[in-house]
């Protein structure tokens, strides 16, 4: 679904060098990595926000390389969810069927996936982080996208919150079908949502794989340090709720 | 330029305000005090000429109809000039702020420069320019398009003494609107041009507005360079401004008086109600 042949960009003295990987459609995968480590530039680069110096992108098979961001079929969630404050929760959910010209009947469907149809006629500037963060998603979703993107996702939410909007992440990711690209900084949210994971550090991939692989047979130090700094985890390893199996094939 | 707060916002902070102790009342009443001093400063000012004006050079005021020409250029023109500046102030703010170029540094300070050189400058310069200079002298004699002692010249010379006003605050607007909104615009399927008329431009439209404000102020109240490049001919290249210096030349200072009490009533009821209006919108944001 997403292959990236050796992807590179550099903006000031960071350095995001050759990255390669290869994500199966319908799967959620989570990209882990300390702050810094490239992790955003990653998505915007994948969603066109960014240039890439060099290297391909391709989706379902078409090279999207050099393709605008609007035209990579891509539902993008940035990391404090951007959404415009000068449009009600409805125009902002809307906003994307706006531009298409698409009926404006998806917006209450996507809204009440989401759970949050009583908002819709609320501001912005009201909303709870939690509310936000489904805000944001039900933009994104709308679409419907065959990608989605998340930047940080469940950074900015409590405890609470942050379990029930993983839950629900993963709640729709497997009913839509949608191959998920996450990143985070967090390994128990990784633990929560992730088919497949890989660990970045200063812009190099560490390594790629099952979080079982990650965690049993790490490669390098840091890996190691970075799946076992949480051991509690291990023994925490409980899903928030039990998971459909993955159907790379499931349509929406 | 700072951002444009209407009543809305003003109300809001009182709604918000928290529990305070003395010393905070007292730290609010003495900021208070020096908005108080300098009110009341002007409004004395504005006082004091108001008992200096007597009943007949307001009734000369009211009948001359050099004067409500000069009313009637001052206003159309510095209304004029404040249009031309926002549409050259939109483009250019959103490229000062949002691209990277070379010698940004160097083009973001002759932005700036007629906001730092005395307003006679401009008229000067202006004067040199198309009078003195061969393409000045082509605009002015091979195209037509005469400017000097002309009521087009008058537009001319405010907009090169007030444009700036609109460029620099309708950069500092869009400085303010976070890129990301138009990046998160992008991937939902805008062009660059959809994002910045259905993003950008509504989140920087109060600070827009308000260099519109400063710049219309500065138009109506411009008075040296004028009289340096278009004169003040009765019924033809007189403002206010110009009028009120023409009067007192000549001895009728309470005539002039009064013209300044019209003037300044104009710009209070011009810079209020776009202020209401400003401050409207930012409640309906």
């Amino acid at each position: 679904m997403i292959r990236t042949e050796e992807i590179s960009f550099r903006i000031g003295s960071f350095h995001l060098q050759r990255l390669s990987f290869d994500i199966a459609k319908g799967e959620y995968f989570i990209m882990l990595g300390p702050p810094g480590s490239g992790k955003t530039i990653f998505l915007e680069c994948l969603c066109g926000l960014k240039k890439i110096c060099s290297g391909r992108i391709y989706i379902d098979g078409c090279d999207v390389t050099d393709l605008e961001p609007r035209v990579r079929g891509i539902g993008y969630v940035p990391q404090d969810f951007a959404l415009f404050p000068h449009l009600s929760v409805e125009r902002n959910i809307a906003f994307g069927l706006c531009i298409h010209g698409y009926e404006e009947a998806k917006v209450t469907e996507t809204a009440d996936l989401l759970g949050i149809r009583h908002l819709l006629s609320r501001r912005i500037g009201g909303l709870s982080g939690g509310e936000k963060q489904r805000v944001a998603l039900a933009r994104a979703l709308v679409l419907e996208p065959k990608i989605l993107l998340l930047d940080e996702p469940v950074c900015a939410l409590d405890e609470v919150t942050r379990q029930e909007v993983c839950a629900q992440l993963l709640s729709i990711q497997r009913r839509l079908g949608l191959t998920t690209v996450h990143v985070s900084h967090n390994l128990e949210e990784a633990f929560s949502v992730a088919d497949r994971a890989a660990i970045l550090n200063k812009g190099i991939l560490q390594q790629q794989g099952s979080l079982d692989e990650l965690l049993q047979k790490p490669n390098s130090e840091f890996v190691a340090r970075f799946m076992r700094r949480d051991k509690h985890l291990l023994s925490r390893r409980n899903k928030p709720e039990p998971r459909e199996p993955l159907n790379p094939d499931k349509s929406r | 330029m700072g951002r444009f707060y209407g009543y809305g916002s003003a109300m809001k902070a009182v709604v918000n305000t928290p529990v305070r102790g003395w010393r905070d009342r007292v730290f609010s009443a003495a900021a208070f005090f020096f908005v108080a001093v300098f009110v009341t400063f002007v409004l004395t000012l504005i006082v004091t000429d108001i008992f200096y004006v007597d009943r007949k050079a307001v009734a000369t005021i009211l009948t001359s109809k050099f004067i409500r020409h000069a009313l009637w250029m001052s206003i159309w023109t510095s209304c004029t000039t404040t249009l031309i500046a926002l549409f050259f102030a939109v483009p250019m703010g959103y490229a000062l702020s949002r691209l990277r170029f070379p010698g940004q540094i160097l083009v973001d300070a002759i932005v700036d420069l007629p906001i730092v050189f005395p307003p006679l400058v401009a008229g000067l310069t202006l004067l040199v320019f198309f009078s003195q200079t061969s393409p000045g002298r082509w605009i002015q004699e091979d195209l037509g398009i005469e400017f000097v002692f002309q009521p087009k010249g008058i537009v001319l010379c405010q907009f090169v003494a007030a444009a700036s006003f609109a460029i620099r605050s309708a950069k500092t607007a869009f400085d303010d609107v976070d890129q990301r909104y138009e990046n998160v615009a992008l991937t939902l399927g805008c062009t660059q041009w959809s994002s910045f008329c259905r993003v950008s431009l509504p989140l920087a439209r109060n600070g827009i507005i308000a260099g519109g404000i400063v710049t219309w102020a500065r138009a109506f109240g411009l008075f040296g360079p004028l009289m340096i490049f278009v004169g003040s001919f009765r019924g033809r290249t007189e403002v206010l401004s110009t009028t009120i210096f023409l009067e007192q030349s000549v001895g009728n200072l309470e005539v002039a008086l009064a013209i300044a009490l019209l003037l300044i009533f104009v710009a209070l009821i011009a810079v209020t109600s776009i202020r209401l209006v400003g401050g409207s919108s930012l409640v309906k944001l």
